[in-house]
């Protein structure tokens, strides 16, 4: 059942972060924005209160899910003018493709909304989820988002707009790809994540730590993670071992004392998944490769309670200012 | 452990209740996802699980189309039902034709009663998620009232389990199946208790490595009961509960090409290798400042009593 959000005002903030779901009929996008919304939450009270040290984002949300229905009939699209404010307002337009239907129609209305958005807001982000990839079969999947990234490009090429930045992500809500592309998108809206990001740099280079992410602990969109590349499978692994943690620590939870989390596990081959609650209802979790257990978890437990000093720090410094 | 112990488990139901999803999930490694690529079983399929060393489950999962069963009743019987330790039946509560499915039931009772007649018999009502949850229970006790009342003119026990592949309750049914089977389970308990008394745990869990399914836990006996009355407050599901987590985090630990070996969670509730098939779950009481040293080596002197 798609039920279409009708936002009333568009919002009197032109710099509001909003994130604008489109597509054709049946494209998925009431899913999405359910799964998103639903997960949403947490980081949204924690942008609204914590680290919120840019003073442009006080926002009663972070992120507004707008679903705006496009007609999958009508090939001739014209956004009225309550539209081109809409546009102006937001931050990422976020274009919804079923890859599992016939996608040349959303392809001709893709490349219109670009051309029109762009021309309201040449700042707006563009990003299509190549969505339900989960019935296609590995091969096709390539072969699908190679073919809409040609003929997107030939569109914009004959509309002479070809200087638009468009990212594409291969999504699905079965599994984890929706997260890993809304976290994608919501990290190019915060501008101030850098600094979270240098932080993380940091933390890695001193702890022998491969990989690390800082977790929003109920929605599993990752806020920030340090700059070596991001592998799927390690975000997963990464993600699942939240839900291992706080599932674990419920069914024994001493409701008296709160203290934060910590946890380790070790995997046969070396790898170490560590897991430590940070303020706000984030969690930093990393990946570290290294035998020796004992020595390592001391060097990491110490290096990380830096980092959250940090964090500390800078959301003291963004109620105070 | 002594003992060379080949159990035969049938695994028997109508077609389409979920017998190989079950077996899929369990021995396998399958996700309840995955289980939809399953197709029917032809005739009967056999697979061989060494479980705990040296005890060997030898599981029969008998497909259940109308022409294998009748197959099974007639020319198959003597070598289908002789020689049985266990029989899991399993019924599908969406089921339309009830009737029939305990009509198959009493068949392989009536078998079971000639070849092996000391056999354990177990229900499982299979697919409950698909029931609401607020008659879930009610339906569960018609049936067993059905199914117990028909398998005790056949001289039978029987232990009924509601289960979903969706949730826990698979691991709590095929935990107790598989616990049945343990000939040695008092020493297990017994060395469990002497151990959770030494480092003053708040309970320790003993799994089964590869299938992480409850092979006895500290408190299960007459200590549940006692004074304490810190374990009322906690999850009465939470065996099956842990067996789920750990299975899941078992299967995403394939992603790094690799499997899980040990894990500590602040410090208080610490998993890890007992042998080469046991795994060790203990929780410590959360005030009390402990030293994972401490219980690392405490635990490796307790190895060798659970070889």
């Amino acid at each position: 059942m798609e039920q279409p959000q009708i936002i009333a005002e568009p919002s009197n903030d032109p710099e509001r972060a909003t994130i604008l779901l489109m597509g054709l009929r049946r494209g998925g996008k009431s899913s999405i924005c359910k799964v998103v919304f639903h997960n949403m939450q947490p980081l949204d009270t924690l942008y609204l209160e914590s680290t919120s040290k840019p003073t442009t984002e006080h926002y009663s949300s972070l992120i507004d899910l707008a679903v705006m229905e496009l007609p999958g009939q009508l090939n001739y699209f014209e956004p009225s003018y309550d539209s081109e404010k809409l546009f102006q307002s937001v931050g990422a337009l976020v274009y919804v493709i079923d890859s599992q239907d016939e996608y040349l129609n959303a392809l001709t209305n893709l490349a219109m909304i670009i051309e029109y958005a762009y021309k309201v807001n040449p700042e707006i982000h563009i990003e299509v989820l190549i969505h339900k990839v989960d019935g296609l079969s590995e091969d096709f999947r390539l072969d699908t988002q190679r073919d809409i990234m040609q003929r997107i490009g030939d569109e914009l090429l004959d509309l002479g707009i070809e200087g638009v930045q468009v990212s594409f992500h291969l999504t699905s809500i079965f599994d984890h790809s929706i997260y890993e592309a809304f976290s994608r998108i919501v990290q190019k809206l915060i501008y101030e994540l850098p600094s979270l990001e240098n932080l993380l740099d940091n933390l890695v280079q001193h702890s022998k730590i491969e990989k690390s992410f800082l977790f929003d602990i109920n929605s599993k969109i990752y806020v920030a993670t340090d700059s070596s590349p991001v592998d799927l499978q390690t975000y997963e692994v990464c993600a699942e071992f939240i839900d291992v943690t706080v599932d674990l620590n419920d069914l024994y939870e001493n409701k008296i004392s709160n203290q934060p989390l910590k946890c380790s596990s070790v995997l046969q081959n070396g790898y170490i998944l560590t897991f430590h609650t940070m303020i706000r209802g984030l969690a930093l979790v990393a990946l570290i490769k290294d035998s020796d257990v004992d020595t390592t978890m001391a060097v990491v437990d110490y290096n990380v309670e830096i980092f959250n000093k940090a964090l500390k720090e800078i959301w003291k410094r963004s109620i105070l200012s | 452990m002594s003992g060379n112990s080949k159990k035969k488990l049938l695994l028997m139901g109508r077609s389409g209740s979920g017998k190989s999803s079950m077996r899929s999930i369990i021995f396998s490694n399958y996700s309840a996802f995955d289980t939809r690529r399953l197709g029917a079983t032809i005739d009967v399929e056999h697979s061989h699980l060494r479980f705990l060393g040296n005890m060997t489950l030898n599981l029969w999962d008998c497909g259940g189309q109308d022409v294998f069963m009748d197959n099974y009743f007639t020319n198959q019987k003597d070598h289908i039902f002789k020689m049985v330790e266990v029989l899991i039946h399993v019924f599908d509560v969406e089921s339309k034709e009830v009737s029939k499915d305990i009509d198959v039931f009493v068949k392989s009772l009536k078998q079971l009663k000639q070849f092996s007649p000391n056999a354990k018999i177990f229900v499982l009502l299979h697919k409950m998620d698909l029931v609401q949850i607020d008659r879930r229970e009610e339906l569960f006790d018609i049936m067993m009232n059905k199914l117990k009342e028909t398998s005790k003119v056949y001289g039978f026990d029987i232990v009924g389990f509601p289960t979903s592949i969706w949730d826990e309750s698979l691991y709590k049914a095929w935990s107790s199946i598989v616990c049945s089977l343990i000939p040695n389970m008092n020493q297990y308990e017994e060395n469990l208790t002497n151990l959770q008394k030494i480092i003053e745990a708040q309970e320790i869990i003993l799994f089964e490595k590869t299938t992480f399914l409850v092979i006895c836990s500290s408190n299960s006996g007459q200590l549940i009961s006692s004074t304490n009355n810190n374990f009322e407050k906690l999850d009465p599901k939470r065996y099956e509960k842990i067996s789920n987590i750990m299975k899941n985090f078992k299967q995403s630990s394939t992603k790094l090409k690799s499997q899980f070996h040990q894990l500590n969670l602040n410090n208080n509730l610490f998993i890890m290798e007992l042998s080469s098939n046991l795994m060790i779950f203990v929780v410590l009481p959360f005030d009390a400042n402990n030293n994972s040293g401490l219980i690392q080596e405490n635990i490796k002197h307790a190895k060798k009593y659970f070889q």
